[in-house]
């Protein structure tokens, strides 16, 4: 992590584009990142807390292994998306925003994914769900679980 | 390649289609972000494997090009140079398309477009409704150009408009031809493109900066991105026309992080023009230089607003600042920039080919050219459409959209966004302009096109976009912050049942208060989605507060599931798939909905057969009437 943030050089406005690179490589931004780039960069770390907490991109908590991401925009808003995102809350006993107890499931909100043809849409784990019906929901869920296990074997 | 000149260019270009002129037929597959979905990439491998395997490389070309905008049909193919349509296509149906079409010279029946009302199936892609009514001068090459090679975009005329300028034309004459077109600003408040270029331009200044806004926020629009993924080079090309006009030698796009794609199409396309000459040091040889970077935004709606998006780019919250000074007086750096969205650059190349007096005949008196909307919600054809301004909402929506979908009957049709407002069925015969959007109570916005059908509660979708700007926030002025939570508080008691008399006043008042004080125009906006839903739909508010119903049987708290008693054949089916065992009964028996265990999930309304539909929901009255029956049963 070291390396990573001693490549770059220059002022606050490197933050943005470290913090992006941070986040990508370990999934969020540990706190000894924060005194490292503040370092690097010169600028107070509470700034830095500021900006990283302004920014959805950036996450102060570690994700868990499978990241389902359930789209509230408006055509997916109008054809039922609330009622999907309420029924991966109720499966995996999670509010949006926050990660299962055995690290598993991490469940989040985008505004638009901007694939209103095939709302309502939930994306697991990079991978596309149009058209979701709730009782759909289940097998995502199962689906990733079995994921894990396959490759583990 | 050093030393890249006009005639150089001139000559690739013709090169690039004397060698295309061999390969006569080319198969296109979108591979825009809805076909993505869809799986369009392993269509596209699919096919190109099977032209090797028969050995057609050398006669077929295959190519996954930008958006075809017809997103409800993904994957789509078109065969081109006729352009034979094929929606929906699955892998399995790849050899069938190769053995007939390419090498039968026959159609395939089956994957041909079926247009819903005449039962007609349709041939060639022009011919679909969808695209007939359109006019797609911008979006049209997407479906012609691989967003990854250069060529395809030479090939199209692409960079001619810039050999112009370079050569033949002054930054002043540019500027006039720009104001001349009319073209006013894509991304939301349609201030005249070529006049926010000529206030800049007369700043002095030794560095100046554009900027590409793709930061396209308004959920349920995508347009920008669709653009930007499909066609780069139009978007750069539009932008190294401006700098050049403006005297400026550096370029941002701020790009949203959740698209991907276009991060990444958009960051090739600039690596290829760099290598060509065409940015960065001396462009096309000529004494003019510019370079583009791409920035990541990192997820913040308010980012789109332009004083938000130069303080992120500088690597700061993204916090809106006080205008004056603009940012055409002080931007980027504090020094003076020019910003456009992603669509208002794209139609710069178009211009400075064909003319300010040809784009100027396209569209109404005060807003020419074509608009791009994203036509999505309850509508049977989703998808990105591209329409002379002044054309109908009821022509978009009927005409080119093929109706609600279902059959349902039509509600509202919701444009700009959180900023944006409701229009009801009245408005349809609306032309869509800047002007006659805004006196609606709506406006253009990037260009979401929503519809909603009567299954839509429009108290709720007030709420939802509260919900939304209260959420992004930034919390920097105190109308704002407070204001929006407040007004998501009224609404959300209002759609539980828990509405008072008065409050339709109350949100009024504040909605008002909002927007006179306000720092930037997420603010100013935000109460548009509930003002337009009041003056439009206030009868749905009343139903709320006075009676406690839902008419549109959206709202939880006002609406239960019941399973009709002389419906139900007691198939199972709904007792079975309730996630919280609510159900009770036996085969071939009437099953009951405990109503203190059900949970308003709709699985039970999901599953039960079409034919049964045994399961409704009522509200209002007729609730009350159902829980006091069956409360009586029970004692």
């Amino acid at each position: 992590m070291e390396k990573l943030i001693d490549e770059f050089e220059g002022d606050q406005r490197e933050l943005i584009h470290i913090l992006h690179e941070i986040q990508k490589k370990f999934g969020y931004i540990p706190a000894q990142a924060v005194s490292r780039i503040s370092k690097q960069l010169k600028i107070s770390e509470s700034e830095i807390f500021g900006v990283l907490t302004f920014y959805k991109a950036f996450s102060l908590k570690p994700r868990g292994e499978h990241l389902i991401t359930v789209c509230m925009g408006t055509a997916c808003h109008v054809r039922g998306a609330p009622m999907i995102l309420d029924e991966f809350k109720r499966k995996l006993g999670i509010e949006s925003g926050e990660t299962t107890e055995d690290n598993q499931f991490t469940l989040e909100t985008v505004n638009c994914v901007g694939a209103c043809a095939l709302g309502p849409i939930a994306k697991a784990d990079g991978e596309y769900h149009g058209q979701l019906k709730t009782r759909e929901v289940d097998k995502i869920i199962k689906e990733l679980m079995n994921k894990k296990r396959n490759s583990s074997k | 390649m050093e030393e890249f000149n006009t005639t150089e260019l001139n000559k690739l270009r013709e090169e690039i289609s004397e060698s295309r002129k061999k390969r006569k037929t080319c198969i296109t597959i979108c591979g825009g972000t809805g076909c993505h979905a869809y799986g369009c990439l392993k269509v596209a491998q699919a096919f190109r494997d099977e032209i090797e395997k028969q050995g057609l490389q050398d006669l077929v070309d295959v190519r996954t090009t930008g958006c075809h905008g017809f997103c409800e049909r993904g994957p789509i193919v078109v065969i081109q140079p006729k352009g034979i349509f094929y929606q929906r296509i699955k892998l399995e149906d790849i050899k069938e398309v190769i053995a007939e079409t390419i090498i039968g010279k026959k159609i395939v029946d089956r994957l041909l477009y079926i247009e819903p009302k005449t039962k007609e199936k349709i041939v060639y892609e022009k011919d679909v409704p969808f695209y007939k009514k359109q006019r797609r001068i911008i979006f049209g090459n997407n479906g012609f150009i691989d967003p990854t090679s250069i060529k395809d975009y030479i090939a199209l005329d692409g960079y001619k408009a810039l050999t112009k300028i370079l050569f033949d034309m002054t930054s002043e004459e540019v500027i006039e031809e720009i104001i001349a077109s009319g073209l006013r600003g894509r991304g939301g408040a349609g201030f005249l493109a070529g006049k926010k270029w000529e206030i800049c331009r007369d700043v002095n200044s030794e560095k100046k900066y554009v900027i590409c806004n793709a930061d396209e926020g308004d959920p349920g629009a995508y347009m920008d991105r669709s653009l930007l993924e499909g066609n780069p080079h139009s978007v750069i090309e539009g932008m190294i026309i401006g700098a050049y006009a403006i005297g400026a030698s550096e370029g941002y796009i701020y790009v949203r992080m959740e698209y991907p794609l276009a991060v990444q199409n958009v960051t090739h396309a600039i690596e290829q023009a760099r290598k060509l000459g065409l940015l960065g040091k001396s462009i096309l040889g000529s004494e003019f230089q510019f370079d583009i970077h791409v920035f990541r935004g990192a997820g913040a709606f308010v980012s789109g607003e332009e004083t938000s998006l130069m303080a992120s780019i500088e690597g700061r919250r993204a916090f809106p600042r006080q205008r004056p000074p603009f940012p055409a007086q002080e931007g980027l750096w504090g020094k003076p920039t020019n910003i456009n969205n992603v669509e208002t650059w794209a139609n710069v190349p178009l211009i400075i080919n064909k003319g300010a007096e040809w784009y100027s005949m396209i569209g109404t008196r005060g807003s020419k050219g074509t608009k791009i909307f994203s036509l999505v919600g309850k509508i049977n054809n989703t998808g990105l459409v591209e329409v002379p301004m002044g054309m109908t909402l009821k022509e978009i929506i009927n005409d080119i959209g093929g109706g609600v979908k279902d059959n349902k009957k039509f509600k509202a049709v919701q444009t700009g966004g959180p900023s944006g407002g409701c229009m009801p069925a009245e408005m349809l015969d609306l032309p869509i302009d800047y002007e006659t959007l805004t006196k609606a109570g709506s406006m253009m916005g990037s260009g979401g096109m929503i519809v909603m059908d009567e299954d839509t509660c429009m108290v709720d979708v007030a709420r939802y976009f509260l919900d939304f700007t209260q959420e992004e926030s930034c919390g920097k002025c105190v109308p704002c912050r407070i204001g929006t939570r407040q007004l998501v508080e009224i609404l959300t008691h209002i759609t539980q049942g828990k509405g008072e008399e008065g409050d339709i006043e109350k949100l009024k008042d504040l909605a008002k208060t909002l927007n006179a004080g306000s720092l930037c125009q997420l603010g100013q906006t935000a109460p548009n989605p509930v003002l337009t839903t009041i003056r439009y739909f206030e009868d749905e508010y009343e139903a709320h507060i006075k009676d406690k119903s839902c008419p549109a049987l959206v709202c939880k708290d006002l609406i239960i599931y019941h399973i009709e008693p002389e419906k139900c054949v007691g198939c199972l089916l709904c007792l079975k798939n309730c996630p919280v065992e609510a159900i009770s009964g036996e085969r071939k028996k009437v099953h009951i909905i405990d109503q203190d265990l059900c949970i308003k999930c709709g699985a039970c309304l999901e599953v039960c057969p079409p034919k049964v539909m045994a399961v409704s929901k009522y509200t209002g009255k007729k609730k009350e009437r159902i829980l006091n029956k069956s409360s009586q049963k029970s004692e």
